[in-house]
């Protein structure tokens, strides 16, 4: 039989990482309030269910955006014959608009600069196909989404090399991190082709302050690179600080129309903010025209579906809808999060600060039997096992730090969420950590406080930088060795 | 001295963004460049540019907006919208089991039943331009080859191989047998390719073929998998067309092939189908790869990550095709009338003195204006299909845009207009023969 390609047979796909096999550990065993209430808790999915309830009613009242009809008349032809990959005009006027409403109109977005793709996934590996050839490099900050190892380098043959960030400043990209990165690429004989950010962060919850993006901006300047910055959570930021896009930052510095304008390149998607995954809208917002040419021609590989743009156009272009919904939904993550945040901590878990996202993410230190991944993984796997939920560790998101985890609050009821931070706080008090952990968590506070305001010297931060990558020097790789025989049941069981 | 100063951009994107292999500049899209200029309408721009370029089902759309009248729950997930909720969420690429179900079903539909269809080894993909893509990637490394005969479909040279890095090899096929693929044809392809110093992994067929309109014969499809066994290479059958047979007998998939051999070699087998030709659908972005190859479906359906199906056509498409009333008038209804237009064009062209090759299947004829050429080269192929497009002002697909190794061929569709504009169609073809001949009269 004629062999697969290397592409095909090759792990790069990523779902033999733990953030999978949690997932399918949960789809054998799914918590469902009446019909398995000792099921597994899916915690490991970052959806926004919070909001849906507010868009059927608006369905129900546009049933010419459904029904594919124009003023009560039919367009189905023209929407079932239209596959130009430059998108349908309405649809990415309104969701130029939208974005730009986003962020509070301090930019706008010309809908020319946009492309339409079948979701963020598509967006970004068509970024990488568009910015880097095979074996280039792009830089990424850790913790990061553990989906980029497949979107950014399976298909493309880019690498990515990590920015180690760590709890010491709250995990903010520093600039000997970065340059750090950059000497470590340049090791390995790679070009590095420029830095993909996540802003608001996934894992982390968290929006990026305009110092660090100030930072990018002079890096990929200096290097003469690219920045794409992912801002598919940009409208779940629930509470100050406000969301600053890298774009609002090269405008206030008056660098538009420049060259590292051109440089810049933006995602977004839907699937976040209004919660509808499986409708697949992405889209990438360059200013080079050149990148914007070959990403719409790209775009032929996933397009988004005519149908959905049609309903989706009618929906945004609905901005008194928009505003509402949009309010609605930063009100109903900022409650579920606070429900999470302070249910933990009565259970002696901390989380990071955060303002944004769908997630938490949450130190468990202190509950490692060790400083090591292996504890790390022996914890989750108590979690999955024991505990019943399932979350990501944070070494699936590259972390570097042992014993984090990122834990999501928006795919659930407000009673689901009480059952799960109920089995932690169990978990918790029968390994007898409570009280211990209540020590750790008034002296981390004092610490966390200081830490967060102030800016690492360089000499501090190399010392640092010193003890972490004594301690934890390996490639990703060994640890998922361990999980080897449990991949090799599940795959078998699937 | 003057320093030319390079556009510092260009510099910094991938070779992929930059090169051509989009293939975007070939005469196939100038084409359509002047057909958006001065479009044909029949109200208000009756001297425009007929659009005879681009392969459209637009003969049964009556048929596809009865059906979502009479079945609201389709596009509207119901009163109240109680499916919405979990439509929205539905991201899982195994793609919704209903739909994979209703697909199965109507691609058996389409094959009188012949063969039977595997819902769990559907792929589902935003369109075949996707699904080819994404097998190449998987059957093929970059620098390799796949085998394709001409003339093909020009979307191939972009989609096979402008991300992938794959390369297309020629399959050369002529009028001396009708296009028809030999063994001869095959082994010589196979053979350039390894004096290039190629690695071959598989052949890619169109069947029914696009350009040539025609359904492949079945002793040719068992030549055809017989070689890529002798090879041990893949075969990919592309039957986005296998709906627009004129007749259900005319055509005979690479299924019923290996069912006839029961299921023998069948791992190295993949089909391509799509609904964007049979339904008339292309904006829904409907695509599937069905593979008999355990690796290669898992695989893909990992890979569709990039290029899933909006689960709320999905949905639509779940309730549609699963109403068996419906898909069997429409399969039935859609051949009736591409089968008329078909005659109407044949004979039209006849009149005017033009031969097309016979043709069974698919949205466009395959005509020959070799008689018609200054010199039988590309160069006059080009020139005789500028002032087609110019003065009789249609456009058609020059044969070398599809890489035909004869010029003088173009394809000239027909399905993506009403009635009355192919009749002007014809009438400005007939036209232009008249006074050629007039021309040549008089010379």
């Amino acid at each position: 039989m004629g062999l697969l390609s290397r592409k095909a047979t090759c792990n790069t796909h990523g779902q033999d990482s733990s953030y999978f096999l949690g997932w399918q550990e949960y789809e054998k065993n799914p918590y469902n309030e009446v019909n398995n209430p000792n099921g597994i808790i899916q915690m490991g999915l970052a959806e926004n269910q919070l909001c849906l309830d507010l868009l059927e009613p608006w369905l129900m009242k546009n049933p010419d955006a459904l029904g594919l009809k124009r003023d009560g008349i039919s367009i189905f032809k023209e929407l079932a014959l239209f596959q130009d990959y430059n998108g349908f005009p309405a649809f990415k006027r309104a969701l130029a608009d939208f974005m730009g409403e986003i962020r509070g109109n301090k930019v706008s977005f010309d809908p020319n600069h946009v492309v339409l793709t079948a979701g963020a996934t598509s967006a970004n590996e068509t970024l990488m196909f568009c910015l880097a050839d095979q074996g280039d490099a792009f830089l990424l900050p850790t913790p990061y989404y553990p989906g980029f190892d497949r979107d950014l380098r399976w298909r493309t043959g880019v690498e990515i090399v990590p920015i180690h960030c760590t709890s010491s400043n709250g995990f903010k990209v520093t600039l000997p991190a970065i340059e750090q990165a950059y000497r470590q690429a340049q090791k390995r004989k790679l070009r590095v082709k420029g830095v993909l950010i996540t802003n608001p962060s996934n894992p982390l919850g968290t929006t990026m302050a305009r110092d660090e993006l100030d930072l990018l901006i002079n890096f990929i300047e200096d290097r003469q690179i690219h920045l794409i910055s992912d801002e598919i959570y940009s409208g779940t930021v629930f509470t100050s600080p406000s969301f600053v896009s890298v774009m609002e930052v090269l405008k206030d510095r008056n660098l538009d129309q420049t060259q590292v304008w051109e440089r810049v390149h933006i995602v977004y998607s839907l699937s976040k903010d209004l919660g509808l995954p499986g409708f697949r809208v992405g889209a990438i917002y360059s200013n080079d025209p050149v990148v914007v040419s070959a990403a719409t021609k790209m775009s032929s590989f996933g397009l988004v579906s005519s149908q959905t743009q049609y309903l989706l156009s009618a929906m945004l272009l609905d901005k008194k809808f928009t505003k509402e919904y949009m309010s609605e939904n930063h009100k109903r993550l900022q409650k579920q999060q606070k429900d999470l945040v302070s249910g933990l901590e009565k259970a002696g878990i901390r989380c990071l600060d955060s303002n944004a996202g769908l997630f938490c993410w949450v130190d468990m230190r202190h509950l490692l039997k060790s400083n090591t991944f292996e504890a790390e993984m022996e914890l989750w796997q108590k979690i999955i096992y024991h505990v019943k939920i399932n979350i990501s560790p944070g070494s699936s998101c590259h972390c570097i730090e042992p014993g984090w985890f990122r834990v999501c609050f928006a795919n659930m009821s407000e009673s689901t969420l009480k059952l799960a931070i109920q089995r932690l706080k169990s978990f918790v008090s029968s390994i007898g950590m409570k009280s211990q952990s209540h020590q750790e968590l008034k002296s981390l506070r004092r610490k966390a406080r200081n830490n967060w305001v102030f800016r690492l010297s360089l000499q501090s931060f190399y010392d640092r930088e010193q003890d972490t990558t004594t301690k934890v020097s390996f490639s990703y790789r060994p640890h998922f060795m361990s999980l080897s025989n449990i991949a090799a049941t599940l795959d078998a069981a699937a | 001295m003057v320093i030319e100063i390079e556009k510092p951009s260009s510099v910094r994107l991938s070779k992929v963004a930059i090169s051509k292999t989009h293939g975007e500049d070939s005469p196939y899209f100038a084409g359509w460049k002047a057909y958006d200029e001065n479009p044909y309408d029949e109200v208000h721009n009756q001297s425009g540019v007929i659009q005879m370029g681009l392969a459209e089902n637009q003969v049964s759309f009556d048929l596809l907006e009865k059906y979502l009248e009479e079945h609201h729950e389709a596009s509207s997930w119901g009163k109240g919208a109680p499916g919405f909720r979990e439509n929205a969420l539905f991201q899982d690429y195994h793609g919704l089991k209903s739909f994979r179900q209703a697909m199965a079903n109507f691609m058996e539909q389409i094959r009188g039943g012949k063969v039977k269809f595997d819902p769990d080894r559907i792929v589902l993909t935003a369109g075949a331009t996707a699904a080819n893509e994404l097998l190449t990637f998987i059957l093929a490394d970059p620098g390799d080859a796949l085998l394709v005969p001409t003339p093909y479909y020009p979307g191939f040279d972009r989609d096979l191989r402008w991300r992938t890095g794959v390369k297309i090899v020629p399959i050369h096929c002529n009028s001396s047998n009708n296009f028809q693929i030999t063994p001869q044809a095959l082994e010589a392809a196979y053979q350039s390719a390894e004096s290039m110093d190629l690695k071959v992994r598989g052949i890619l067929i169109t069947n029914p073929s696009n350009p040539l309109g025609s359904a492949i014969q079945s002793s040719i499809l068992n030549d055809i998998l017989d070689f890529a066994v002798h090879k041990n290479i893949h075969l990919v059958s592309d039957e986005i067309y296998s709906g627009s047979t004129f007749s259900p007998s005319e055509f005979v998939s690479i299924a019923e092939i290996l069912r006839n051999r029961n299921y023998k070699d069948a791992e190295r087998v993949h089909i391509v189908y799509s609904l964007s030709k049979d339904l008339g659908l292309p904006g829904f972005r409907v695509g599937t790869i069905y593979s008999y190859n355990d690796d290669v479906v898992t695989t893909a359906r990992r890979m569709s990550s990039f290029t899933l199906i909006s689960s709320q056509t999905q949905h639509l498409l779940a309730c549609m095709l699963s109403n068996h009333e419906f898909t069997q008038n429409y399969i039935k209804t859609n051949r009736e009338r591409l089968n008329k237009r078909y005659d109407m064009i044949i004979q039209g062209l006849k009149k005017a003195g033009i031969e097309c090759l016979k043709g069974n299947a698919g949205l466009f004829c395959w005509m020959n204006l070799s008689p018609l050429l200054n010199e039988p080269t590309r160069q006059g192929e080009l020139e005789l299909w500028n002032i087609i497009l110019n003065q009789v002002k249609l456009n058609i697909s020059p044969g070398s845009s599809c890489h035909c190794s004869e010029p003088g061929w173009f394809r000239v569709c027909f399905a993506n207009m009403s009635e009355q504009t192919l009749r002007v169609a014809l009438q400005r073809i007939h036209k232009f023969m008249e006074q050629r001949k007039v021309c040549s009269v008089n010379r």
